[in-house]
């Protein structure tokens, strides 16, 4: 006989639920920090104005990459990115391959919304350090970074709001999260409405902060 | 490491991979227009309507954009089940996709209401139009065309989000190809393919999507000015 | 000028039907008073012309008229109705009032004739062949007969002008407001939208007008008022330009000519 405590649950079937809420955290985590490892060069390559014909290439592959993963779901790049490295005959655990997936996915938006920011920064900001004779890293590092960076937090933010959201796509290669414990939950205890009403408050009660401190922050911008 | 490549599959079950396409494009072109009318009415009422409407619109908007589709999807998939609802797979996932692009159709067409100048609404007050006039006759369309490109990205989004209600049982194209590459065991080519399905559905839909802009916005056509 | 001829002739003949009166009115926003209790009558078929300096309350009187502004003490009446009771039909209100901008506001997903055709199809309900009939019409009066299925953004600010003047217009209104609307207008535009006003009077129409243009404002006004600090300094005849009676007239008028 098992306690029944909140909205029909027992305690262990709850604690399940919450061990999948930390699974969630630690691939949002994963997915944002290997998006930042992708994302950061894919918005430099693509931001850039000038160049020989390497950066040319540089550009123009970049782009491709952000329009090809824009074009695919993120549950496809999931099974792509398991099947993919499992030919190679290893045996990867469900983590790695959501987190790989993941930071594909995370990384093509990331770029893309980083190179807004970066060419948010006016033309003349450019100029103006050329002409303070810095040299192109100075330029970049000095003087347009520390204003593309401040631009970057709103939608940075407002983003790492898809990312927790979109973890739950790994629920269609096994991975064990917030999503994948809440249906295994529901397959034992048939209380679907109970069950993922938690589910979703857990995921609300972690992006719903991040919504409103992405909103404030604009807010507080565009006052500026 | 070596490994070869086999899309051996693709004559075997052309038809059935079809056959995920077309469901994908029915679910898609199903879930468009009543995501943008509940959008649309949404953005209204949260702007224009009476205190509990507005209170109404505004945590259905955060609640749907604060939690996952899927947590979404089987909550009304399994929760109909269990209300002995049976409307089957393809209802039920419409129904989520329009819930669900309803909500962000709602933020778009808010930006969209919320950009166009005072000045219009009160010109077109002054010529002694209603409230209701003034909305549906004066803003709306303005509005509309002022967000139309951040609408169709999100019904490109939204078209690539059909690939999880194969979890309900819905087999649209990403169901078809988990069935395939079981019976094959071809993973890796199999979802290679369908990714470059989608792109070219996603490419797709967005050309049509900007197509249907040209009839809707009679301006754009006669002065060719992009959107 | 065959205005001049107009603006001689005397002013104010009170057998006339008021069209719109002031009395006492007085309007702030927040702790700002705007107008101090200003009175003020217009008579059918005048053309009055509020001028001052910006921040006198002219604009602000103009938008009483039609309630765009509402006021907060006085009373102001308007074609028969009191703006100054609660439950005034605005929309009523606003079919006998027209009234033109200094931006246009032309809606620019309309042509130039369904900028003209929406109210009357809309608020007078009338049918789709009477509203082309009635947009050639009053696009013609404007002198853009040839420019009805134009965008507006495919016209000069004039031209976008002239079809406000043509949409307001199309109401058949009893009296027409306008608020500085050459303001926004290069001065090689001012003349062919000054030129639609003047024709207006000629042919009796109720108009008061907000303007800096003060040549136009002397040659075409029956009553010319000059506001100051939320009141009425100044009034009278186009005359009173050439007389000021106030130093404060005396110095607008040797700025503004």
């Amino acid at each position: 006989m098992p306690d029944v405590t909140w909205l029909g649950l027992t305690w262990d079937q709850l604690l399940f639920i919450f061990r999948g809420a930390g699974w969630t955290l630690v691939l949002s985590l994963l997915g944002f920090l290997g998006g930042t490892l992708v994302g950061l060069p894919l918005a430099l390559a693509r931001a850039k104005r000038k160049g020989g014909a390497g950066s040319w290439l540089l550009r123009h592959g970049a782009g491709a990459y952000v329009a090809l993963v824009q074009g695919v779901p993120l549950p496809v790049i999931m099974f792509v990115v398991y099947f993919g490295v499992s030919i190679g005959g290893f045996e990867v655990p469900a983590l790695a391959a959501a987190g790989l997936a993941m930071t594909l996915w995370s990384g093509a938006y990331l770029g893309e919304i980083w190179r807004g920011c970066i060419q948010a920064v006016p033309r003349t900001q450019w100029e103006a350090a050329e002409c303070l004779a810095l040299s192109p890293l100075q330029r970049f590092v000095h003087v347009i970074l520390p204003q593309a960076l401040r631009i970057a937090v709103p939608p940075t933010v407002g983003f790492l709001v898809q990312i927790v959201k979109n973890t739950s796509y790994s629920v269609v290669i096994g991975f064990f999260d917030l999503t994948y414990s809440a249906k295994v939950i529901n397959n034992a205890t048939y209380k679907p409405f109970q069950v993922f009403t938690i589910a979703a408050l857990i995921y609300f009660a972690i992006c719903y902060p991040m919504s409103v401190m992405s909103r404030r922050f604009e807010a507080r911008m565009r006052r500026a | 490491m070596s490994y070869e490549f086999d899309f051996a599959f693709l004559d075997e079950y052309g038809p059935e991979l079809l056959r995920g396409v077309w469901l994908t494009l029915g679910m898609t072109a199903a879930s468009v227009l009543p995501g943008f009318l509940l959008g649309t009415l949404c953005a209204v009422g949260r702007l224009y309507g009476p205190p509990w409407v507005r209170r109404v619109a505004i945590v259905y908007v955060e609640a749907i954009r604060n939690t996952p589709l899927v947590i979404q999807v089987f909550w009304l998939f399994f929760g109909l089940a269990v209300l002995q609802v049976r409307i089957g797979a393809f209802p039920a996932a419409v129904l989520a996709l329009v819930i669900n692009v309803g909500a962000y159709t709602a933020e778009i067409m808010r930006a969209g209401f919320e950009s166009i100048p005072k000045g219009q609404v009160e010109a077109a007050s002054c010529l002694a139009l209603t409230r209701s006039q003034v909305i549906w006759g004066v803003q709306l369309p303005q509005a509309v065309e002022r967000v139309y490109p951040a609408l169709v990205s999100q019904f490109v989004l939204m078209m690539l989000a059909t690939s999880i209600m194969s979890q309900i049982s819905a087999e649209e194209l990403t169901g078809v190809a988990y069935q395939i590459q079981a019976f094959t065991f071809r993973g890796f080519e199999v979802y290679l393919v369908i990714a470059g399905i989608y792109v070219a559905l996603a490419a797709a839909l967005r050309l049509v999507l900007l197509g249907c802009a040209t009839v809707a916005f009679p301006r754009r056509r006669r002065l060719g000015t992009p959107l | 000028m065959d205005a001049t001829l107009i603006a001689d002739a005397p002013a104010a003949a009170t057998d006339r039907e008021t069209m719109v009166r002031f009395e006492d009115v007085r309007k702030a926003f927040g702790t700002v008073e705007v107008l101090r209790g200003i009175s003020l009558e217009v008579h059918r078929g005048d053309v009055t012309v509020l001028i001052g300096r910006s921040g006198s309350g002219k604009s602000t009187a103009l938008r009483c008229i039609n309630g765009l502004e509402t006021i907060n003490g006085g009373r102001l009446t308007v074609c028969g109705r009191k703006l100054h009771e609660p439950g005034v039909d605005l929309r009523a209100l606003r079919q006998e009032v027209g009234i033109v901008f200094q931006s246009y506001n032309l809606f620019p997903h309309l042509t130039a004739a369904q900028n003209v055709m929406l109210a009357p199809r809309k608020v007078k309900r009338i049918g789709i062949r009477e509203a082309r009939e009635l947009a050639r019409e009053v696009l013609a009066q404007v002198g853009l007969a040839d420019k009805a299925e134009a965008y507006p953004e495919q016209l000069s600010g004039g031209q976008q002008q002239r079809v406000a003047i043509a949409r307001s217009l199309a109401m058949h209104p009893r009296l027409i407001l306008f608020d500085e609307v050459t303001s926004a207008l290069d001065p090689e535009l001012t003349g062919e939208v000054l030129r639609v006003i003047e024709r207006l009077a000629q042919g009796g129409m109720t108009m008061v007008l907000v303007t800096h243009e003060m040549g136009f404002a002397r040659s075409v006004a029956d009553q010319l008022v000059f506001m100051h600090q939320g009141t009425v300094w100044e009034a009278g005849s186009g005359d009173i330009l050439r007389d000021p009676q106030t130093p404060e007239l005396r110095q607008f008028v040797g700025n503004g000519l």
